[in-house]
């Protein structure tokens, strides 16, 4: 126990097993279960939400299924549940805690140079929390399901429906609280337990992305939580919020709805773009191009993305007015994120860039966000959004960004840091081939769906014209291929757990205070508390002065 | 080397002549292009196709850059280290100025568009949409009414007044680029100016419940002659307005409501349109939706000099009824008033 940590130099590693770490410190269940260290408590967030977007995956594969046929091949209000309970599986119990729960966790005492977050016991509780709200969106989906989408618009939900609203929506209420106390750790830890000469401008832009991504669950989270509280009371109690037949206005639910989904988005795409400013940097061994530019469009975008709720109600009959300024204030949101690709772009060049899996993520990245950021423009524009909105071009639109972005970031971030998180390698050929397999299959999935949309095809439709079959099916095999392509990572990550060769501290040659200790760290991270005296990403070693 | 080089161009005509052949029969064979029916949709078309020119150019763009660098620049040798690249304050600037103006460029476009989209002429024919779980019901004001099916003179432009009796729903007609949302408890307005004659698909476009695929119908498009057959054929029919004269009398809204002023409630000849100024001190406009709101919620909204004692009729009539006695309403002439009184 005491002859720990002689990992520093690389290449002289000892074999994991003789080097007691994180994982091999204690293997009681219970050791598991009451962990305070944020290692582990980004396990079990990982298995969890691993889980969950199985499960939501699941219930995808039998919708394209269904729209195979025009007639469909399960009943309306199978499907209606199936689409419902994808969406609020993925988004609330995957999308949202995704790379926060887990990369997050892991990644900012490592990257800050702490040994661990600011409220350990707190970090436990939201996995917890979660674990609750997962339990009733469980319960809702077993004892027969919820239809009213994963949007609750009113009065449908509060009045009409006769699905399980009351778990789902308790569900998503509660693991709601589990984004709440991760913000604020992460908040208060970034603030507080940085490395001494670890200032601001050195940190690495994860945590900047993190940072607005928890400023956002902070403010973002309460309005949910007492938005799906007030559709609660509407349909237990019959207090007229929502429902006009009892004195309600279903367009303030919306309001509400969207003041924090809209947000939503961006703590699901955030994270991502902090990833990628670490896969691009390491697999082309420079420094960011503009710093300062992507650190704040990050802050930019979590302060611009309280503004502009108002686009998803561009056909609701709000006045005119109201939609030229959520018009053009989603013009601006846009901007910093396109500073982000052009600034990433920039990164590589003149750079030593290589492909191994994760760079491979990274640059499917690049490619499905700029398409799913450029066809936002269609539905900013208050024209073409009244023809497309409701429709699949929607549906294209956003699984664009938030699985040929944010999903494929996680993976992209989850093959980068595995040989950390495990100390132990993945078979890299084989990861480059599923890299590619979701990048084929995804685009053959979603974007024939930019055409259905165009043609008029709207969505959460069980069955449909005979015209549109085609891309339908064009639609169902792409997803076909993608399923496949999400299998394989689970199969070799689970075998690479076990079997992977050793990965050592440093297996891609990256910076970062994380990639200074061994694989897997130790319980309390580092050894000593490392001394920052550089800035983030300084592969060319030049001194702070020469940045200018 | 000719020879070569012939066999060479040979071959890839072939080839593209192929891909071609190919691409035309698959074009035929994938729809891309939805009707084009309605006078602002040629115009929104424009918009579509202006955006989708420049997502390719920037996604080309990208793609481009990054397989150039990833060819370009990629490592040679395992330990070697680039040198670092200064960051170009310029450049920076070059990046976040260009896509800012030509963001407010689209901006303009789409927004003078809507804006313009946005108002019904004033010719405009009126016809009145009801949505329930799962169908559309549409009454032409000669008292025609239909389900999941709209019949429409070409080149006319018309004007829909839309409620629902339940959910949320949502008058979506493609080919006529033309969508809003239809409200319960209030009333959403949408107009069109059919351009070709034709059948065009109508969708639910805002999800509804079980059915809500199956809330769908035809739009059919006819030559103004066609249409005026189509209406007289249809019905024997009162008009909307007779129907809603109907409905007053029946409800015993004429006890209160007489023609004079002498009612225990104000006389509703001529009132559509004029602005009345209300208990609470507010200036209101009498339009359809304040109209509606009497019915259904009457005492919100008394006018000072009459008590608040009108009971509620919610309930007690559907939204399309509520509709027919707003027609009534509408077709009481100011005349009238002038006319009993004397």
């Amino acid at each position: 126990m005491s002859t720990t940590v002689i990992a520093e130099i690389p290449g002289h590693e000892l074999p994991s097993e003789e080097r007691v770490n994180y994982l091999t410190v204690d293997h009681s269940v219970k050791s598991w279960l009451l962990t305070h260290d944020h290692k582990r408590i980004a396990l079990l967030y990982l298995i969890s939400i691993t889980l969950m977007f199985f499960v939501g995956g699941f219930f995808a594969v039998l919708m394209r299924l269904n729209l195979i046929e025009p007639t469909g091949l399960v009943a309306p209000e199978t499907y209606n549940k199936l689409f419902s309970m994808h969406g609020i599986i993925m988004v609330f119990f995957f999308l949202v805690p995704s790379i926060p729960a887990t990369l997050g966790n892991f990644l900012v005492p490592m990257m800050i140079g702490a040994r661990d977050l600011a409220f350990p016991r707190i970090n436990l509780l939201s996995w917890y929390i979660y674990i609750v709200g997962a339990a009733f969106t469980m319960y809702a989906v077993i004892s027969g399901g919820v239809d009213t989408g994963w949007t609750f618009y009113t009065p449908y939900s509060s009045t009409f429906s006769h699905s399980q609203v009351i778990p789902a929506a308790v569900g998503v209420f509660v693991t709601g609280f589990s984004s709440i106390l991760t913000g604020l750790n992460f908040i208060v830890t970034i603030h507080k337990m940085r490395a001494p000469g670890l200032t601001w401008f050195r940190l690495p832009l994860f945590i900047w992305a993190m940072y607005a991504t928890s400023v956002i669950f902070i403010l973002g989270t309460p309005v949910i939580a007492i938005t799906l509280f007030l559709l609660g009371l509407e349909r237990l109690l019959h207090i007229g919020i929502f429902d006009p037949a009892i004195g309600g206005d279903p367009i303030l639910f919306q309001h509400m709805f969207w003041f924090y989904s809209h947000p939503a988005v961006y703590i699901m795409i955030l994270p991502g773009m902090g990833v990628m400013s670490e896969l691009i940097t390491a697999f082309s061994r420079k420094r960011i191009f503009g710093y300062t530019f992507v650190a704040f469009s990050s802050l930019a975008i979590a302060v611009i993305s309280f503004l502009v709720w108002g686009h998803h109600m561009f056909v609701t009959g709000q006045s005119v007015y109201a939609g030229l300024i959520f018009s053009v204030l989603s013009f601006m949101v846009a901007i910093p994120s396109a500073i982000k690709v052009f600034n990433w772009t920039a990164t590589l060049y003149k750079g030593s860039i290589s492909y191994e899996a994760p760079m491979l993520y990274a640059l499917g990245f690049i490619g499905l966000f700029t398409m799913g950021g450029l066809t936002g423009l269609f539905l900013a524009s208050l024209a073409t959004d009244v023809h497309l909105n409701g429709t699949y071009f929607i549906v294209a639109h956003f699984h664009y960004i938030m699985v040929g972005g944010a999903v494929m970031a996680y993976l992209g971030g989850l093959h980068f840091w595995w040989p950390k998180i495990t100390g132990r390698l993945y078979p890299d050929g084989w990861a480059r081939f599923a890299a590619l397999v979701i990048f084929v299959g995804f685009n053959l999935t979603f974007f024939p769906q930019f055409v259905l949309g165009y043609l008029g095809m709207p969505r959460r439709y069980a069955v449909y014209p005979g015209e549109f079959q085609v891309l339908n099916v064009m639609s169902s095999a792409g997803a076909s291929i993608l399923g496949v392509g999400y299998i394989i990572p689970l199969v070799y990550f689970i075998w690479s757990f076990k079997y992977g060769p050793i990965a050592g501290p440093n297996p891609w040659g990256a910076k970062g205070l994380e990639w200074t200790t061994p694989s897997p760290p130790p319980t309390e991270n580092f050894e000593e508390v490392p001394i920052v005296t550089e800035q983030a990403y300084n592969y060319a070693g030049t001194s702070e002065s020469a940045h200018g | 080397m000719a020879g070569l080089l012939r066999i060479f161009s040979l071959y890839m005509t072939g080839l593209i002549q192929f891909g071609l052949e190919n691409i035309a029969s698959a074009a035929a064979w994938i729809p891309l292009h939805p009707p084009t029916a309605s006078s602002i949709a040629q115009n929104v078309d424009l918009l579509y196709y202006f955006l989708t020119a420049l997502t390719l150019f920037f996604t080309a763009l990208i793609f481009g850059i990054i397989f150039f660098f990833m060819v370009k620049f990629r490592r040679r040798s395992p330990d070697e280290i680039p040198a670092d690249t200064k960051t170009h304050l310029s450049l920076e600037l070059t990046w976040t100025i260009i896509p800012t103006l030509i963001t407010f460029v689209i901006f303009v476009w789409a927004s003078v568009l809507y804006v313009r989209n946005s108002r019904p002429p004033e010719s405009s024919m009126e016809m009145f949409v009801v949505g329930k779980q799962w169908m559309w019901h549409i009454q032409h004001p000669e008292g025609v009414r239909e389900i999941n099916e709209m019949h429409v003179p070409v080149g006319v432009p018309v004007k829909l007044t839309m409620t629902s009796e339940d959910v949320i729903h949502d008058f979506y007609i493609p080919a006529f680029r033309v969508k809003k949302d239809v409200m319960p408890g209030r009333y959403s307005s949408i107009w069109f100016q059919p351009t070709e004659t034709g059948t065009f698909h109508l969708f639910c476009a805002q999800y509804c419940g079980t059915d809500h695929s199956e809330m769908i119908g035809w739009v059919y498009v006819m030559s103004p002659t066609d249409y005026a057959a189509w209406l007289a054929g249809g019905t024997k029919n009162e008009s909307m307005a007779q129907m809603g004269g109907r409905l007053f009398s029946q409800l015993g809204c004429a006890a209160c409501h007489t023609s004079d002023s002498s009612g225990r409630g104000p006389s509703l000849a001529g009132i559509y349109g004029t602005t009345q100024k209300m208990r609470d001190g507010n200036s209101k406009t009498v339009d359809e939706a304040l109209i509606r709101q009497a019915i259904v919620n009457p005492n919100s909204i008394t006018l000072p000099n009459y008590p608040p004692i009108m009971p509620t009729f919610q309930g007690q009539v559907n939204e399309e009824q509520v509709l027919q006695l707003i027609a009534y309403v509408k077709s009481l002439e100011p005349e009238e008033r002038t006319t009993s009184s004397k």
